[in-house]
């Protein structure tokens, strides 16, 4: 088992009270493994990808633990967390575009970058991987501003791999380019994780589409829960969850972007997550709610690999 | 970068030209006749002389001559660096006096506003990091920037001059004293500069420390700082590269600061008759000597311009962007 999350709880420290973006989560992922992380806007989905590298100053670890290759990460301790970070957790942030020093040259960033963390860097290594996302190695000698929206994606994601970790969180990496482009950054997603640059990966997107193409299994979230997890292909043929049917159905044919439109397609919207009410979070939009559903569904295995928190699943 | 540079050199030097004929025109259409108030002063009651007087003054000046053979005159003796002579201190050619109070103007201006620029951005970078710091370098900050520079000096007259009478508060050297390289006479300069520079660095201290701080907070939130952050980099490393880009805009503000600090070391050399260019513009002003005027001007505008120049070379020198857009980017 690569990761194990365990009842973790990650809330937002805010005037008004705590906002529980993060509720009780545990799931697992297996070595190699690509876990894509779907659900609306809010539901959570950055503030996973973050509470397992860096937690912001406003987040607040409550509770639960997670566990990468056997090993407690210590992520509430920033100070002792900093060993894992980019050894053994990496981030390409939802940001990829800004991420990168205007002022400072690539290749002498990425040389900062990683004299500061105690590695030398390896010149043709780095040369090999800019090749393999089809980026020139002249790339290293211009600054962020002279590359494409593209290209300085396909950077970030060779700069956040450059020490193989174990874990590797890609957070919307595809949101911001247009189709054939997000195709071209899901295959070499895919080619790092097979060439071995990371051992697994959790691919973080709205579009439910995509991610059962790039993804080995999907996990669905509705506000700061997990609602479904299950392998893509029965995800996308067989889903149990009332909030995950209504996600497919509303696909009009898989593999074609309509998931941004349609996602906000659900009557309603979710509730607050600064006070979120008892039972299913899911009630007051769900067609097929009933009495049991003031209580709230524990996560249940209804085939192997298959999690659904639903009563009615 | 030829052409970035040709682009501003033709701006300047539409600037100067500009500048040239306004200064030109201006004493030319101000109220009061300087040949009149001239012979008036040398208080000659002949008729007959006083007419001499003003066909020789008026000749000597080139007033018979038409508006454009004036200006064209001006433009002449001016690329010769010749501004004409000096009413006030006749027959002083204005060249000479400008000359005489240069290096009181300078030696008042780069210190201070160099000093105020590098102690600002360095106090404004420390408050960024450290609350305590921060609690303090915030109000005195503000304080400073919203003084005006006339009360400041003032304030600094009175307190460190007048009540504790630990610097003077006039002149650039004791009257007792005739200028010269010895010991006694440079200690004298100095004792006499410090409450004019102390004024001017002091008002221009806060702006640059408050805009400091803010930028530096502003690049230490932004996106390649978190992302640095999240891949484990040290602090100094992310430090580094947000005090390198907010030390950028600093430059800029510099710039376009430089006509207000130019203001601000004229006003200050009034209000310490410290024998600088805002001292004779001011005698300029009260003789009606409009050669020297419009030389102090042209001066003046002349240095703003270079200084700008300056500022823009160093500019394109420590922002690699500016450089990388006018290569042109590559898709
Ligand atoms: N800095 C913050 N302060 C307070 N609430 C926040 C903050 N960031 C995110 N949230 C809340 O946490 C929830 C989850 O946000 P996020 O993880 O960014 O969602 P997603 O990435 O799935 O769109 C949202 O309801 C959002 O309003
Ligand atoms: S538990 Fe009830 S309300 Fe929640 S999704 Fe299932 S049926 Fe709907
Ligand atoms: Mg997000």
């Amino acid at each position: 088992m690569s990761l194990r999350v365990s009842e973790l709880r990650v809330y937002y420290r805010t005037l008004k009270g705590d906002v529980k973006a993060l509720d009780d989560v545990s799931f697992t992922m297996r070595d190699g493994e690509i876990l894509g992380l779907a659900g609306e806007s809010g539901c959570g989905k950055t503030t996973l990808g973050k509470s397992l590298i860096r937690l912001d100053g406003r987040m607040r670890h409550v509770g639960g633990t997670v566990e990468l290759d056997g090993r407690e990460l210590p992520i509430g301790d920033d100070r002792r967390m900093n060993a894992f970070r980019f050894h053994e957790v990496s981030l390409i942030p939802q940001y990829s575009m800004s991420a990168m020093n205007p002022t400072r040259k690539i290749g002498k960033m990425v040389g900062e970058l990683l004299r500061s963390r105690g590695v030398a860097l390896d010149r043709a290594e780095l040369e090999s991987r800019l090749e393999l996302v089809e980026l020139p190695r002249t790339v290293l000698d211009n600054y962020p501003i002279e590359l494409s929206g593209g290209m300085k994606q396909r950077m970030v994601m060779v700069i956040s791999t450059l020490l193989n970790p174990s874990l590797l969180i890609a957070d919307e990496v595809t949101s911001a380019l247009d189709v054939s482009t997000q195709k071209a950054v899901a295959k070499a997603l895919i080619g790092f994780r097979d060439a071995g640059f990371v051992k697994s990966m959790i691919f973080v997107t709205h579009d439910l589409a995509l991610t059962s193409h790039i993804a080995d299994t999907v996990m669905v979230m509705y506000a700061g829960k997990l609602a479904e997890k299950a392998p893509s292909a029965a995800m996308v043929t067989a889903p149990r969850h009332p909030y995950t049917r209504l996600l497919i159905n509303s696909l009009p044919e898989v593999g074609v972007r309509h998931a941004d439109k349609k996602l906000s397609g659900i009557a309603g919207s979710p509730p607050s997550l600064l006070d979120p009410p008892a039972g299913c979070r899911f009630r007051a939009r769900c067609p097929v709610a009933g009495d049991e559903c003031a209580q709230e569904p524990p996560v249940a295995e209804v085939e192997p690999g298959h999690f659904v928190a639903c009563w009615k699943a | 970068m030829r052409q970035y540079f040709g682009r501003k050199l033709l701006v300047y030097g539409l600037t100067f030209f500009v500048a040239v004929t306004i200064n030109w025109m201006v004493p030319r259409f101000m109220p009061g006749d300087p040949v009149s108030s001239m012979v008036a002063r040398a208080g000659v009651s002949n008729p007959g002389a006083v007419e001499t007087m003003r066909a020789y003054y008026t000749g000597l000046f080139g007033f018979d001559q038409p508006l454009w053979k004036q200006y064209a005159n001006f433009w002449g003796a001016l690329l010769q660096g010749d501004f004409g002579i000096s009413i006030w201190v006749f027959p002083t050619p204005v060249s000479e006096v400008i000359m005489g109070a240069v290096p009181y103007t300078l030696g008042l201006m780069v210190p201070s506003v160099l000093l105020s620029w590098v102690v600002g951005n360095w106090a404004g970078a420390l408050a960024a990091r450290r609350r305590l710091l921060d609690n303090t370098v915030l109000p005195v900050g503000y304080v400073l920037t919203a003084m005006p520079y006339m009360w400041l000096a003032v304030l600094l007259a009175w307190g460190l001059g007048v009540v504790a009478g630990v610097f003077p508060v006039a002149g650039g050297y004791s009257f007792s004293l005739q200028p010269s390289l010895s010991w006694e006479f440079v200690a004298d300069l100095l004792h006499h500069w410090v409450l004019p520079f102390l004024s001017l660095f002091l008002v221009a201290l806060g702006g640059w420390a408050i805009g400091m701080r803010n930028m530096i907070i502003y690049e230490l939130e932004s996106d390649y700082s978190t992302y640095l952050s999240a891949l484990g980099a040290p602090q100094r490393l992310i430090r580094r590269y947000a005090f390198r880009n907010a030390v950028l805009p600093q430059i800029t503000g510099l710039a376009l600061q430089l006509g207000v600090l130019v203001a601000g070391a004229l006003v200050t050399e009034i209000v310490f008759s410290y024998p600088g260019l805002g001292s004779l513009i001011l005698k300029a002003i009260q003789n009606q000597d409009f050669f020297l005027l419009q030389g102090t001007f042209m001066f003046i505008v002349l240095g703003v311009l270079i200084a700008n120049f300056i500022i823009d070379i160093v500019y394109v020198v420590v922002d690699p962007r500016t450089r990388a857009g006018m290569a042109g980017a590559q898709a």
